[in-house]
């Protein structure tokens, strides 16, 4: 056995006695903070849910086109949501839907602004690496319980807990890209007179996009990740089924909710992985890598 | 005309132009404690000493020059001479270590960070060895970049940006991407994109040495040529001898960041100051080198039957000899001042090879 070196379980005692005293004194204020979060998730699923099947079905299809101007990524989005429509997981998938999309918009907006940050000075990203690092690897249930704890079950630590998990790609890649745009193009801008505002969005914006569109690709399928978890602390959807399914030993239950989780990475990542290859054609990176 | 007045006129002749850049004592060292090397550098150690003793490359070791207004003014000098060091001190994107540069009678080095901003926007454009274009921007938007960080209403910079790219050479290509196109069509993109901003002094990095021989002396021309109607103060960076005899109205040579020998391209091809510079030498073209004004008999002649300018080098009257026996040399309103007959050029060019004279 390890000596016992200090005794932690005042340590331990602070900790837990700390969030208690932050469940019960500011509570009620986290849980307003944590409004505006509840509202773009309750707002994307009312419209989601509101929204007739057959025009998502048709907007999905578009987008696909869109993206690859063929017509083998539309047959395969339309096939997905046929599949999630007759398995009756058409809600479900709407609800998990929605809650993806509020994550993944949440995450773009905290996480660009931190990958701009990081990609200007080495001792945020020294700072930011580390937590990055930490955000991925501890264990989702560590952060979950205390969320529970100050939000109370429901959608809000479902999100928190989804934007947390899914949020550390997106960073990395914005960092990453606008860090490798080519210094002698940054050069040329920076000899023509620019300022780092004309810079950054003018030259290394532009640049990075299409490495800046696969940390978003990485963030939607890491937040489809999270579903079934979510779902334990009251996020619903496709994840509630799956573990009902698992609940009551209900196989093909927990089998076709699963496989309505996979159509939907299936969609959002063709989707965007489509729009980041036009994209890089466009700019002209495709040939030069 | 005499030939006295020919001598003030000559465009390589800098004792009546006014200095456009002028540079004192520049001097840079890359690493953490530039002042402790500079120290060590000013104590009389060489580069490779410094080098030693405390790891800090000297990129640049005390430079003066003095660039005229108008002209065409050639660095020569091989990879790491320090010679890509040296343009980027003109528009501060490196800042020196010790020394002065002054352009246009203003210190490039005491401006604000704003000053600095609008001294690169009005007075000084660049073009890059590796083009530098926007991946992202269709030609014309990449020939009106210069503008538009100006703040030039677009309308009417994309006016003075076809206008620029019909000069170049490039109409038809406004909406292509830089990338649709070849190297050497890329540099003239690179090169409409300094020109669009009309500029005082354009900083060329070894603009064409990443262009195939032939595509470069094409640009070659065509800058000489554009160099004609606009007058503009070059500073031109290369490491090819010929590249610096055929277009340098003022050629310096650099080494180890310092420079080796100041002149016209004649006066170092006849007249090289040290074994590293007669090394080139050797190596050149003389026929290129030598103009055929320094060699000519000046004075009323006869008129003859075939002539060539008075810029004109050596090795542009050679062919004319397989039908003549004297060429003519005209000024720039077309009167004869002198003649040069086969037997002077060969004579010119054969004193100048090593080992001949």
């Amino acid at each position: 056995m390890f000596p016992e070196l200090i005794d932690t379980k005042p340590l331990r005692r602070a900790i837990d006695d700390g969030l208690n005293w932050v469940v019960r004194n500011w509570g009620d204020e986290f849980e307003a903070a944590a409004y505006p979060l509840l509202m773009l998730l309750k707002a994307i699923e009312d419209l989601l849910v509101a929204t007739p099947w057959w025009l998502i079905m048709a907007i999905l299809v578009g987008v696909a086109w869109l993206a690859t101007r063929s017509w083998k990524l539309p047959v395969i989005v339309l096939l997905s949501l046929l599949f999630l429509g007759v398995m009756d997981l058409w809600k479900d998938a709407m609800t998990t839907m929605a809650l993806m999309i509020a994550a993944t918009i949440t995450a773009i907006l905290v996480s660009i602004p931190v990958g701009v940050w990081m990609s200007r000075s080495l001792n945020v990203r020294n700072v930011v690496t580390p937590v990055l690092d930490l955000m991925q690897t501890l264990p989702s249930f560590v952060y979950l319980i205390p969320t529970v704890m100050i939000f109370g079950p429901g959608k809000i630590p479902a999100l928190i807990a989804t934007i947390v998990y899914a949020a550390p790609p997106l960073v990395r890649l914005t960092d990453l890209g606008l860090r490798s745009v080519d210094p002698a193009v940054m050069e040329a801008s920076r000899a023509f007179g620019t300022n780092p505002r004309q810079r950054l969005f003018g030259v290394q914006i532009p640049l990075a996009l299409p490495t800046i569109l696969a940390g978003i690709n990485q963030t939607t399928m890491m937040a489809l990740a999270m579903v079934v978890i979510a779902s334990m602390i009251g996020a619903g959807g496709l994840g509630y089924q799956v573990l009902q399914g698992i609940g009551r030993l209900e196989v093909s239950r927990g089998l076709f909710a699963g496989l309505g989780i996979v159509a939907l990475a299936i969609i959002f990542d063709r989707v965007t992985q489509s729009f980041g290859k036009q994209l890089q054609g466009r700019i002209g990176l495709a040939e030069a890598r | 005309m005499n030939a006295m007045t020919d001598i003030k006129t000559d465009p390589t002749d800098m004792t009546d132009l006014a200095i456009a850049i002028a540079m004192r004592g520049v001097t840079k060292i890359f690493g953490d404690k530039p002042q402790e090397a500079l120290a060590l550098l000013q104590s009389g150690k060489s580069k490779a000493e410094v080098q030693a003793e405390t790891n800090h490359v000297v990129g640049l070791d005390n430079v003066s020059l003095d660039i005229a207004r108008g002209q065409i003014f050639v660095v020569m000098g091989l990879s790491g001479s320090g010679k890509s060091t040296l343009i980027r001190h003109v528009n501060r994107l490196i800042e020196p270590t010790a020394g002065e540069i002054v352009v246009n009678g203003t210190d490039v080095l005491k401006m604000s960070l704003n000053q600095l901003r609008t001294y690169r926007r009005t007075q000084v454009a660049m073009v890059f060895q590796k083009f530098g274009l926007m991946p992202h921007r269709s030609v014309i938007d990449n020939v009106a970049y210069g503008l538009e960080v100006r703040g030039v209403p677009k309308a009417e910079r994309l006016k003075e940006a076809a206008k620029w790219i019909e000069i170049v050479g490039l109409s038809g290509y406004e909406q292509s991407r830089p990338r649709q196109l070849s190297g050497g069509q890329q540099q003239r993109v690179g090169l409409a994109r300094a020109l669009a901003l009309d500029t005082e002094i354009i900083l060329m990095d070894e603009a064409f040495s990443a262009l195939d021989p032939l595509i470069r002396s094409g640009m070659q021309d065509q800058l000489i040529e554009l160099q004609k109607t606009l007058g503009k103060t070059i500073l031109f960076i290369t490491h090819d001898f010929d590249e610096a005899l055929k277009i340098g109205d003022r050629i310096a040579v650099l080494k180890d960041g310092a420079v080796q020998q100041v002149g016209k391209p004649e006066d170092i091809v006849l007249r090289p100051a040290n074994e590293h510079i007669e090394e080139f030498v050797r190596e050149v073209n003389k026929a290129r080198a030598i103009h055929v004004r320094s060699i000519m008999e000046r004075g009323e002649h006869e008129h003859c039957q075939a002539s060539v300018s008075q810029d004109a080098r050596c090795e542009d009257v050679l062919p004319l000899f397989a039908e003549h026996q004297w060429v003519g040399v005209q000024d720039s309103d077309g009167r004869q001042i002198g003649r040069v007959t086969a037997k002077q050029v060969i004579k010119a060019i054969a004193r100048h090879t090593p080992g001949l004279n």
